[in-house]
């Protein structure tokens, strides 16, 4: 009998106590009791998840685990390096936070009855997202891709109005297209590899491209895969889908589809360009330049509508359009330190978006639950926190030297360099978005902290909210500066991908 | 063509997913949509069920006293595929059903162009 | 006022946008160029750009981009390996250990089941999990908040009058239940499984609700019997499961024994495992059809 390894056994751990969680949650009586027993075992995910980074990071070293007693071609397995490490480690932190500090608006937005059902969908939701960064199995990451929709949809119309059905409606349509075309897209490639494991895919596929055999089947799988990932990951032509639900949910709600359920269908993205399809190959068909392209127009269409509207929430879901375009640019620039960029900004963009929704949340709450712009005037004098915590992410998103995000555009902003085709186009778009971006976060800025001297009667805004926007800064902040480590990790663990 | 004739099997499941898809795109009734989305998913059955099979050979439930070769029977792990596949699609109709049961309840109507219009009056009020 | 609003300088239009009254893109700004622009698009809109035309144009560019679509799926299917060839890509090394050692190594002589609970068995939890994720959704969209009930509703409570369809049926409801168990616990030896057999129970259940009405089934199956069925059953599924991932990575000995080739009790955990996704599918089937009718279980 050998010995147990148990940092190995992290991940199964983490999405087995995910699932759990979720489905122990339904029986366990009231909303407040699940949101604390919620509260506790994602902080658990969170501290095994840092554990499994440090040691992984510390050994730059990465490991599959067997789901049963089956190796690779006939079992399930896991796959766990640095990076996933970090992006399960993100997911909990950011989770935890959001929950914590949109906790009120959570109690006022769904019914009472049906709280704890709306923490079994969080924890499903968890469950899932951890499966999509570990697994090494194109059909589990089907499967968990559904349950991953199917969770957020719940989500977004837990508050039960018409408005927020409807938005679930246009959520649910996009993204069951994208896993219908991903479907289609494994079936074709079972067909051709016969294998469903990434390993023994990328063996035969690469068998494939030196006999040249089913060249056409091939570049259809790989275009249905990719862009089944990518319209429900909300790139450009699919992020009004994006607008509709981030605006009607409740802000917790919110905060985690653009933070992290977006987040970890580009990571899924990532893995299949380095475990499935390689990346020379996928660099050698030009897929890369079309996501290059789809990243740019993101970028721009993205901060002109947010530019344009005057609704708070609308603004931030647009902004979001926006960074999913940046992140698509880091990818589509097809070099190694395009993807380290793209791994932080997903990283960055996941703490700053979190945060924003949550304070735009406290604020509209201030401002008496008027959602225009106008009408947020002087909100940061009623909710001083969410005040401060609105106007680091805002300055956070256009990329100001201390914040998470100006590591980010820089990071960008270097990898250009190492493909100088693409670099002059690239430097102009950020710059361009930099200013739309400081265009529509900055007024936002003045005028929640323009004077008034209106008294009326708000709600005090609650403690635990104020801690959990005081996290995100410090995070945020903390980010900005010491950022060498993370990167470290990022780069460590694309390798290890790669290899 | 002639190609085509012998798949024939995938190539109906290929138009099928091409009904479903165009059923999600263009039909107006909610139901009718997702009924769409349903047919574009058992599409892919079908071609996976397809796929699975080997002319001449048996279901792979080993028969008793007989050795297990691997010539007797199809490919079992299609149909595994499909069993779980056929679940996951269940879920979602059911859930995208109740969806628009919600909806109806709501708003007295299946036409999405109605339901928007309505979905902005009230945004308005 | 409205004399002062139109007068408003660059500088205050500017100070409007920064203060968020004022979108970036002024509208209601009327002017001559606005005017000649409205009475253009008016044109556009009589002649040449109608709504009709519009939803025409939506349809034919639908249909085209479906027909590219099943076009270029039709040419790929073209060049897929035959159907039905014996040498295809998928005949490898996986599909010849599931058939030559699958009994062997899980008990199982089914060998779909045996690929679906033991060697890919994390995809059959999840798949679990959808169904009661979806039950749970189902809930949280469908069941009544307030307890009076609308005529509609009452209708499902009430007793099917004719005789002869109460009869058969009622004699049909056991018979339907026993095959139910019948195919869950072959599920390993034979077709059939958790899956089919919870939903043949599922289906008997319905049959039962629909003619002595929704009100007798409330007798012994509550919402609160459901959802604990429906949680005891996944979190045995979840914890066997568990423990077996558990004891087959870090190649643990296995202590559950495999029993022997086709008899009922081999298959190792297969059977339990079966039966607990026969309950949460019977649950889940029933589920969907009292809350879709009446709004409650």
């Amino acid at each position: 009998m050998t010995a147990v390894n148990y940092i190995q056994n992290i991940p199964f751990f983490s999405i087995f106590l995910a699932i759990f969680g979720g489905i122990v949650t339904p029986v366990l009586g009231n909303g407040k009791t699940a949101q604390k027993v919620n509260l506790v075992i994602v902080t658990v995910i969170g501290i095994l998840s840092a554990v499994l980074l440090v040691h992984l990071w510390q050994r730059e070293e990465s490991f599959t685990f067997m789901m049963g007693r089956f190796p690779a071609p006939w079992g399930n397995e896991l796959r766990a390096g640095p990076l996933e490490a970090l992006l399960a480690l993100c997911f909990c932190l950011v989770m935890a936070l959001t929950l914590t500090g949109g906790s009120r608006f959570l109690q006022k937005d769904v019914l009472p009855g049906k709280q704890n059902l709306y923490f079994t969908m969080i924890y499903l939701l968890l469950g899932s997202m951890l499966t999509l960064i570990y697994t090494n199995d194109i059909f589990t990451a089907y499967v968990f891709l559904e349950i991953n929709t199917i969770a957020f949809c719940a989500i977004i119309m837990a508050k039960g109005s018409g408005e927020s059905i409807v938005a679930t409606l246009h959520y649910l349509v996009i993204c069951l297209l994208g896993s219908g075309l991903f479907l289609i897209g494994i079936s074709l490639l079972y067909s051709i590899t016969g294998h469903l494991l990434m390993e023994n895919i990328q063996q035969a596929i690469l068998d494939l491209v030196q006999t040249g055999e089913y060249a056409f089947v091939f570049a259809v799988v790989i275009g249905m895969i990719i862009i089944g990932i990518s319209v429900k990951s909300a790139v450009f032509p699919f992020h009004f889908m994006l607008v509709s639900a981030h605006s009607v949910a409740t802000p917790a709600s919110s905060g985690i589809l653009s933070g992290l359920v977006l987040k970890s269908f580009i990571f899924l993205n990532i893995k299949m360009f380095y475990c499935v399809f390689t990346i020379d190959l996928i660099r050698s068909l030009k897929i890369t330049n079309v996501l290059f392209v789809f990243g740019l127009m993101g970028m721009v269409v993205g901060s002109i509508s947010a530019l344009k509207e005057r609704r708070i929430k609308h603004m931030l879901a647009y902004s979001s359009a926006a960074q999913i375009g940046y992140i698509y640019m880091g990818l589509g620039l097809g070099n190694h330190e395009g993807m380290v960029a793209a791994c932080f900004h997903i990283l960055a963009h996941a703490i700053t978006k979190a945060m924003l929704c949550i304070c735009a949340g406290g604020l509209i709450e201030a401002s008496e639950g008027n959602v225009g712009i106008n009408s947020l005037r002087g909100a940061g004098h009623r909710n001083l926190v969410a005040g401060i915590g609105f106007t680091v992410g805002g300055l956070s998103m256009i990329g100001i030297p201390l914040t998470a995000g100006f590591i980010s555009k820089l990071y960008f902003a270097t990898a250009t360099i190492y493909s100088p085709q693409k670099m002059v186009i690239t430097l102009l778009t950020l710059a361009i978005s930099m200013i739309l971006n400081a265009m529509y976060f900055i007024p936002s800025a003045i005028a929640i902290w323009s004077p008034v001297d209106k008294k009326a009667k708000i709600p005090k805004p609650s403690r635990a909210m104020q801690y959990a926007i005081g996290i995100f800064i410090v995070l945020n902040v903390v980010l900005g500066i010491y950022y060498a480590p993370i990167i470290d990790m990022i780069e460590i663990g694309i390798q290890l991908l790669e290899s | 063509m002639s190609n085509l004739m012998t798949n024939y099997y995938e190539a109906a499941a290929v138009i099928l997913f091409g009904i479903g898809f165009m059923n999600l795109l263009l039909a107006k009734n909610l139901i009718k949509k997702f009924i769409g989305l349903n047919i574009m998913d058992t599409a892919v059955y079908l071609f996976l069920a397809a796929k699975g099979y080997i002319t001449a050979r048996a279901a792979p439930i080993i028969a008793q006293g007989t050795a297990a070769r691997v010539e007797d029977y199809i490919n079992p792990v299609p149909s595994g595929l499909v069993l779980t596949g056929i679940v996951v699609s269940v879920s979602v109709t059911a859930f995208s059903l109740a969806l628009v049961q919600r909806l109806y309840k709501h708003y007295g109507s299946l036409d999405l162009d109605e339901i928007m219009k309505k979905a902005k009056k009230e945004e308005k009020v | 006022m409205i004399n002062e609003k139109k007068e408003k300088s660059k500088w205050q239009h500017f100070v409007d946008w920064v203060n968020g009254e004022e979108a970036i893109e002024r509208p209601k700004k009327i002017s001559l160029q606005k005017i000649n622009k409205k009475k253009l698009i008016i044109l556009i809109r009589k002649y040449i750009w109608s709504r009709r035309k519009k939803t025409a144009l939506h349809l034919i560019m639908c249909t085209f981009a479906c027909m590219v679509f099943i076009g270029i799926l039709l040419h790929t299917v073209s060049t897929l390996p035959y159907f039905g060839g014996s040498t295809n890509p998928a005949s490898n090394e996986v599909v010849e250990r599931y058939i030559e050692s699958g009994v062997e190594e899980t008990g199982a002589s089914n060998i779909v089941t045996a690929m679906i609970l033991e060697y890919r068995a994390f995809d059959t939890f999840g798949e679990s999990c959808i169904l009661f994720l979806a039950v749970i959704c189902v809930v949280m969209l469908l069941k009544k908040d307030a307890a009076e009930e609308t005529e509609e509703e009452k209708a499902f409570d009430q007793e099917e009058e004719n005789v002869i369809l109460k009869k058969v049926a009622n004699i049909l409801t056991p018979l339907l239940f026993l095959f139910g168990c019948y195919v869950i616990l072959n599920g390993h030896i034979s077709p059939g499984g958790g899956f089919s057999g919870g939903a043949i129970m599922g289906a008997g259940l319905i049959l039962y609700a629909c003619v002595n009405g929704q009100k007798s089934v409330q007798r012994f199956f509550t919402y609160k019997t459901f959802l604990r069925i429906n949680v005891i059953s996944l979190l045995a599924y979840g914890i066997l499961k568990g423990y077996s991932f558990f004891a087959g990575a870090n190649h643990l000995p296995d202590v559950i024994p495999k029993g022997t080739g086709w008899d009922l009790l081999s298959g190792g955990l297969i059977l339990p495992l079966n039966i607990c996704v026969g309950m949460i599918v019977m649950c889940t089937v029933y589920g969907f059809y009292a809350l879709f009718t009446k709004g409650d279980i």
